[in-house]
């Protein structure tokens, strides 16, 4: 599968300053690995140091849902689906 | 009771109205909590209560001691309402870009307003109360994202209120801000029945509110976390604001003027409706469609509006 990942505005940085991305890989875990193949300098940014977990400030999202509520990075990915990734921050405030 | 002793008494029970007519599943019935029938007019006056009295209790709060809070509207006005009753004096740290009445409300009730950056959105203003704070010990702070008097007064209050008028429940969907109602409502609720699905509604975190300039300023609730957050939700989703606006005008059919957070919440109600098929949903609808009219949300051209939603913090 090739998906669209959104890199958010700190992390672009270390993507050449692209907003969007393009990624391989039949699941999220897969997809963000590939996404730190072509971008080093994203290792250690959107995966924790062992590679295992997301980074605690980082939220994934397929299309519009948390995958850290649906299978976490074995979550599965189709074409056309888009992958992003956002600054864990307060939703709102109220 | 015929009549109640103060405005505080009137906070809390607030009516739960059937929306069904709007599912898109003839299987999932969608139930609204209207949380604009609190008295100064959101879910917030819940915890701006439960908070002040919660540090009156535990002597962080004194007798004319000033308080300070961050808050994007309807908290601080919850909290002004409370602080006039009972004679606290309250500074409110915002973001500039939130509605203007939000504003002209928390002038009526007495408030002084402090603007925090507009592109820092709620964190902005979260840490500029958090530094003006430190200057100034002896003003109180509450802070909302950290106090547990927040899940609580929603573990005490909307949680049983909702198992009391609807326990056949299924689904529970809540937006999430500090969050607060999630945590305290989605515990009572898994306790009561552990099969009750915890749905969060984000905004989505546009460049207009991501002033980080790392990774590392993100900024998770320590209620959330000590709430086990993460294992307490099923399902966390993303609600845009041309959504959200669609949804908040399609409750007018239904005869409810709510809020455009209220839109939101609907909006996730009918994405949850779409893949359970079948269920009871509950939703919170925070506030309601007043301190909005300055958008037009419900007359103006929707891409338009859309485009102003974009660059107003509606949640």
């Amino acid at each position: 599968m090739t998906v669209e990942v959104r890199l958010p505005t700190v992390l672009r940085q270390h993507a050449g300053g692209q907003s969007v991305v393009r990624a391989e890989g039949a699941t999220v875990g897969e997809v963000l690995e590939g996404l730190v193949r072509a971008y080093p300098g994203l290792g250690g940014q959107v995966l924790a140091q062992d590679g295992t977990a997301l980074h605690r400030f980082v939220n994934v999202y397929l299309n519009d849902d948390d995958v850290r509520y649906l299978e976490r990075l074995d979550t599965k990915v189709s074409d056309e689906d888009v992958v992003s990734i956002l600054p864990a921050v307060a939703g709102g405030a109220g | 009771m015929t009549y109640y002793a103060s405005v505080l008494d009137l906070i809390g029970n607030t009516p739960m109205v059937e929306v069904s007519a709007l599912s898109p599943e003839p299987d999932v019935r969608i139930l609204l909590k209207l949380e604009w029938y609190n008295p100064a007019g959101s879910v917030k006056d819940r915890i701006a209560l439960a908070m002040v009295e919660a540090a009156e209790k535990d002597g962080a709060l004194v007798p004319g001691q000033t308080l300070i809070e961050p808050s994007s509207g309807n908290t601080g006005i919850g909290l002004a309402m409370v602080c006039r009753l009972k004679g606290y004096p309250i500074k409110i740290v915002m973001p500039i870009n939130v509605s203007v009445e939000r504003r002209q409300l928390l002038e009526v009730w007495g408030a002084e307003i402090i603007d925090s950056p507009g592109d820092e959105g709620s964190n902005g203003a979260v840490r500029l109360a958090q530094q003006l704070a430190g200057e100034h010990p002896d003003w109180a702070l509450l802070h909302q994202y950290a106090n547990h008097a927040n899940p609580r007064a929603h573990y005490e209050g909307t949680g049983p209120e909702i198992w009391r008028d609807c326990p056949e429940v299924t689904h529970f969907v809540a937006g999430l801000g500090t969050s607060g109602t999630l945590m305290g409502v989605g515990r009572f609720l898994k306790e009561r029945n552990p099969a009750v699905q915890v749905w969060a509604i984000e905004p989505p975190s546009g460049e207009t509110v991501d002033g980080l300039r790392s990774l590392d300023d993100g900024y998770i609730p320590p209620i959330f976390a000590d709430n086990g957050g993460a294992e307490l939700l099923d399902r966390k989703t993303i609600i845009g604001p041309r959504e959200s606006i669609e949804w908040t005008r399609r409750l007018i059919d239904v005869g409810i003027f709510a809020g455009i957070s209220s839109g939101a919440v609907m909006a996730g109600a009918a994405r949850c409706a779409r893949r359970v098929k079948q269920g009871v949903i509950v939703g919170v609808a925070p506030d309601g469609g007043a301190k909005y009219l300055s958008s037009r949300a419900w007359t103006g051209d929707l891409d338009d509006v859309t485009e102003r939603a974009r660059q107003t913090i509606y949640f």
